[in-house]
Formats: structure tokens, sequence, C-alpha cells
């Protein structure tokens, strides 16, 4: 029995939180070594969580299917458990990917910002990764405070008015929305006494009437924590500041920060509140498909009226969300697959636009722009930095920026044919009922507005993107070509060509999304495989 | 005592959430904090109320679960205290850059024209 292996499952909380430990007492003035400290952690992160999802798709072998980590060798409902499965694999790469092209990029200019970016950034990747493989609803919390404490101080990495005054405006949010998480779970403690997914799944379906109306309560007040996080759309005002005004590789990982709390509505709503949940099956769905559609609108109308590229893309951020929420709550089964695939290539899309931006703008006068509001970001508090020793600079700048930029408005806009398109389409495809087992089921008002929306979310990214294009590519006034160094651009195509990759895939990668969705539509395979998984080292 | 736990979570809700909505930041961090201590005695709560009962298992007193209180909610709200302690004192520093910068303690950095 491979028994060792099992333990590579708790690898990718344990890597980042160690090697982000050890990084703080090294001296800033070997930020370098920090920074191949850094890379070195996330490329064995990616390399595992690779090795994770190969290993979570395969039906037998070492963590096959749904596995179950036993933290301090407790069984399920009194220990806290680690699951590993298809969708968390999934999420656990695409993480890793986002954050290693993340960290390169940091490294050529941005690390030297501020203090203790790498240690940071790893403690962020730990509870991210935590979020994404806890079973345990209290566990959760911990993990999303751990990744919050991180995101506070990588938003406020780089200083300055503008970022202090988002950075002080997101703590306050998150604090607040922290209480609400803690409200929820405990009021679901309190109704069911188990805080452990798989248990609060079966234990619902034989629950009495009073205390069903306290787990929904309960729930629905963890919803709204994690509606917070993905950004739905009364509350989100704060997000498109925020993000905009973090420096370019933070945002660019806190593209996947959003998709946490989709992850989590996903997983709860399925596994809690799914086919086997009696009289709560598909709670909160109304809720999740009108917010999602007020989203992608907000985020579109915002996509439209942004004058600086940061907004456009935080927007954009928005538009993904709500996407996905609606997808969520439209319930049909077929479209869970296409939301998943939409989910990996626009997070990988909008994390390329991020680190596409900053050097894109490098070059250009601050007072060049209609509104300076990202400018002010990107100017005199940064410029004086030495940055001569990050490498070559690449030839043909514009024309790479160009071509990348190109590429992004194509994957924004959901055009043909990348995955931008293959993921709108595969959505779509399952909600008319082309690709699912169920023949043509019957579409309502709320699945044509949907429809509506989504093209229409892709026609203002469109207009925005060929605005900003003409602006800054064909029309641009001055023609200072910006100094791009080759590690800044390697990340950017990398993350494009993973699209593009996707795109060339689709069939594969479709099929692994489907298995994906047809375990999280069948939540008595997890809750069986959490519940009776066997203690180390026998009884 | 169910009469006062809940009036006390009622009142430090109330002022707290009232505290998060005005415009000073020394007011929102206060407000913050009145609403941490709600949360964790809604949090105890959820335990159900009991006293004179221990939270642990005494020697010989095993099995008979009326003697005893629920363990779990106690050992929630400890971390609840501890990470909300931490997010506090980290929402104070930025509170003072932000102060810095701005010179002003209002929340958008800038007072309103009529106030």
């Amino acid at each position: 029995m491979t028994d060792w292996l099992h333990h590579l499952m708790i690898l990718p909380i344990l890597l980042p939180l160690m090697v982000g430990a050890a990084m703080i007492p090294i001296d800033e003035r070997n930020r370098m070594a920090k920074g191949v400290m850094g890379f070195v952690s996330t490329l064995a992160l990616f390399v595992l969580s690779m090795v994770l999802m190969r290993a979570s798709a395969s039906t037998e072998g070492f963590l096959a299917g749904t596995s179950v980590y036993q933290l301090g060798n407790w069984p399920a409902p009194f220990g806290i458990v680690l699951v590993l499965d298809r969708l968390s694999a999934l999420m656990l790469c695409l993480t890793s990917g986002l954050a290693l092209a993340a960290q390169v990029y940091s490294i050529a200019r941005w690390h030297t910002a501020g203090h203790h970016f790498h240690s940071l950034f790893q403690l962020l990747i730990a509870g991210l990764n935590g979020a994404f493989l806890t079973g345990d609803l209290f566990n959760l919390f911990v993990f999303f405070e751990i990744m919050l404490a991180a995101s506070y101080g990588l938003l406020l990495h780089g200083s300055g008015p503008l970022r202090v005054k988002a950075g002080l405006h997101y703590v306050a949010i998150n604090l607040a929305a922290s209480s609400l998480f803690l409200i929820g779970v405990s009021l679901i403690y309190g109704a069911t006494g188990t805080l452990n997914m798989a248990d609060l799944a079966v234990k619902l379906a034989t629950i009495s009437p009073e205390n069903r109306q306290m787990v929904e309560v309960g729930a629905g007040v963890l919803g709204v924590a994690f509606l917070v996080k993905a950004g739905m759309w009364p509350l989100s005002f704060w997000l498109p500041t925020a993000y905009s005004a973090a420096t370019p590789p933070v945002a660019a990982v806190f593209a996947v920060l959003t998709k946490v709390g989709i992850y989590v509505i996903l997983r709860l709503s399925l596994l809690v509140f799914g086919a086997n949940a009696g009289v709560s099956a598909g709670f909160g769905q109304t809720l999740l498909v009108v917010g999602g559609m007020l989203t992608i609108a907000f985020g579109a109308i915002g996509v439209l009226a942004s004058q600086a590229m940061a907004r456009l893309a935080a927007y954009s951020v928005l538009v993904s969300s709500g996407t996905l929420m609606a997808a969520i709550g439209l319930g049909h089964s077929s479209m869970i697959a296409g939301a998943l695939f939409y989910l990996v290539s626009s997070t990988l899309t909008i994390s390329a636009f991020f680190l596409l931006i900053e050097l894109v703008e490098r070059g250009r006068d601050a007072g060049a722009d209609v509104l300076a509001v990202t400018m002010e970001a990107y100017g005199d508090a940064d410029e004086d930095e030495e940055v001569d020793e990050a490498g070559a600079a690449i030839p043909g700048t514009m024309a790479v920026l160009g071509l990348c930029f190109c590429l992004c408005a194509l994957l924004l806009a959901g055009l043909p044919p990348l995955s931008g398109f293959v993921a709108k389409f595969a959505i779509l495809s399952g909600l008319f009922g082309l690709s699912g087992p169920e023949a043509a089921p019957a579409i309502s008002a709320a699945d044509w507005t949907y429809v509506t929306l989504l093209i229409l979310s892709g026609l203002s990214a469109m207009i925005a993107m060929n605005r900003v294009g003409i602006r800054t590519f064909w029309a641009s006034i001055e023609n200072t070509v910006p100094r791009v160094f080759v590690i800044e651009i390697a990340p950017v195509v990398v993350l494009l060509g993973a699209c593009i990759f996707l795109s060339l895939q689709a069939g594969p990668t479709m099929h692994y999304m489907q298995a994906t969705a047809d375990s999280l539509l069948d939540p008595s395979g997890y809750t069986q495989r959490v519940l009776r998984a066997p203690r180390a080292g026998g009884q | 005592m169910e009469i006062i736990l809940s009036a006390a979570i009622g009142v430090l809700t109330a002022s707290g959430v009232y505290l998060l909505l005005r415009p000073r930041t020394y007011q929102v961090i206060i407000g913050l904090s009145l609403l941490s201590y709600a949360v964790n005695l809604f949090i105890f709560s959820m335990g159900r109320l009991r006293v004179n009962a221990p939270p642990i298992l005494e020697p010989g007193g095993v099995g008979d679960l009326s003697r005893y209180t629920d363990p779990v909610p106690q050992a929630l709200v400890l971390t609840a205290i501890v990470i909300g302690f931490a997010m506090t004192a980290l929402f104070l520093v930025v509170l003072l850059a932000s102060r810095g910068f701005t010179g002003t303690d209002h929340v958008d950095g800038r007072e309103q024209r009529s106030d």
C-alpha cells in the first residue's frame, strides 16, 4: 500500500505555508532569493496539483475519485477532513497556474514596491488551497481568513493613497462579511449539530421543520458572505476600485479570489441543497439567478463606462462572476460542465489582461488619458524604482503587446475561435439541451433573459476593448514605446497560451468538466466517501 | 438569562451596525469590534445555554450527557476571538496609514463639502 502518497493531499496547504513562514526572517535586501524560493515553491505546487488532478480523474490507483484526508486521524463527523475530488483538484491547478504566472511577473519589478511580497503571496496560496480542499465549514472560515489576511497585505503592497483608500474599504467590507460567515456557520451548527459538509448534507434530509428553517436562515446568511467575495451586484461596489488599485501581479491573482466564493456556492448548493435535500432542494436558486443577471448587467455597463483599462478588467471580473452565479442558479444540470469550463477560461483571460495592462500603459504619460484614476496608482510612487536588473527587453514590443491585447479582447468577448467562445457555447448548448442526456428541457423566461444578457455582455466587452485598443495602439498621442522585459511578457503569453490550449483541447477538457459535473450532481457519492473513510493504520 | 443574553447580542449588533455606517474610520473600527463581540456571544449561545455544566468530561462522569455543555461552540468562539482580534489590529494599521496619507479620518479620504 502506497500509504505515504496519501499525504500528498495536504501538501498544497503545508508547502506554501512553510515556505511563506521561512521567508519572513530573510532580509528584504535578498529579495531575489525570496523570489526564487517562492518561484520554486509555486512551481512545485503546480506540478503537484497536476499530479493530483490526474489522480482524481482516474478510476483506480492512489487518490482516485474522491479521497479523504483525516487530520489527526479522527473519522469524519468528529474530526476535520480534507477532501480532494475533481472540482477541488481543478481549482488547485487553476490557482497554482495563475500564481506561477503572477509570481514570475512580479520578480521583474513589482516585488520591489514593498516588504514581504513573496511571504504574503505564499500565504495567500496556502489559504486558497485550504479553502478548496477542506470539507468542514468552520475550517473553511479559518482558511478564508488566512487568505483574506494575506490579501489585505497584498492589496496594500506598493502603498500610496489610492491603494490605502481601496484597502480600507476592502478590509472593512470583508470584516463585516466574516461576521456574517460566523453567524451562518453557528446557526447551522445550532440546528444540525455538525459542521462537516458531508454530514450536514445527510442530516438535512431527516431534520425537523423548525430546525430546517434555522438551517435555511443560516445558509442564507452564509451565502451572503460568499456572495460578497464573489461580487454579486448590490454587494460588489468595492470590487472595481480594489482590483484596479492593486498592483498588477496582485490583481492577476485576485481574479481567482472571486472564484473562491463561486466555488463554495457551487459546492454547497449542489451538495447540501442538491437533489437529495427533500424540501430544501434548490434553496436560494432564484436569488442566484436574479442576482447573477443583475451582476452581468452591472458589469457590462461598467465595462462600457470604463475609461481606464484596469477598471475595464475589474468590471470583467464582475461579468464573469455574474455569468457563473446565474448559471448555477438556473439549475440545469447540463449547464454545470460548461460553467466550469467558463470559470477556468475567464479566470485565465482576466489574469492575463491584468498583467498586460500595466505593460501597455507603462510608457504613457499619466496626463494623457481622459480619466487618470489608475494612472495615479501607476505614476509617481513607483516610477522612481530602478529596474535595469530584470533582463533583456523584447524586440517589436508594440507588435507583441498588440497581439496579446487582441487575444484578450477575443477571449473576453467570447468570439470564435478561442476558449471564451467555446465556454459560452458550452453553457448555451447545455441550456438548450443540445448535449445533455435529457431531451430539450422547457426554456423559461429566465433562461431567455440569461441568454440575452450573456450575448450582450460579450458585445459590450467587444465595444469597450475595441475603443481602448484603438486609443492605445492606433491613435496613441505620444509615441513612447514601453520597455518590456521577457520575464514580464512571458507570463502573459503563457496564460493566453493556456487559453489557446483549452480551445484546441476543448474535447478532452469538456470531458473532464462533464465528469466533474456528474460527480457534483451525485452528492451521495461524496458523502459516503467522506463519512465511511477508514482511519489510517487500520481501525 | 435567555432574555439578558439575547438583549445583549441585539444591542451590540445594532450599535455595531450603526457605527459601521458612520463616516469616521474610528467609528467604523469600534463598530466592527462591537459586531464581533455580538457574533462571539451568538456562537456561544448556539451551543444552548447551560449553567454550572463544564464543557469537558470529569473522571467517572463519562456517558451522562446531561451533566455537560457542548464544547464545540466554545472552541469556535476561541478561534473567532483570536482571528477577530488580529483583523482588528490589522485594520487599525490601515486606518492610521489612511490618516497619514489623506490628513483626515473620513472613510473616503476627504471631507464632504456640506457636512
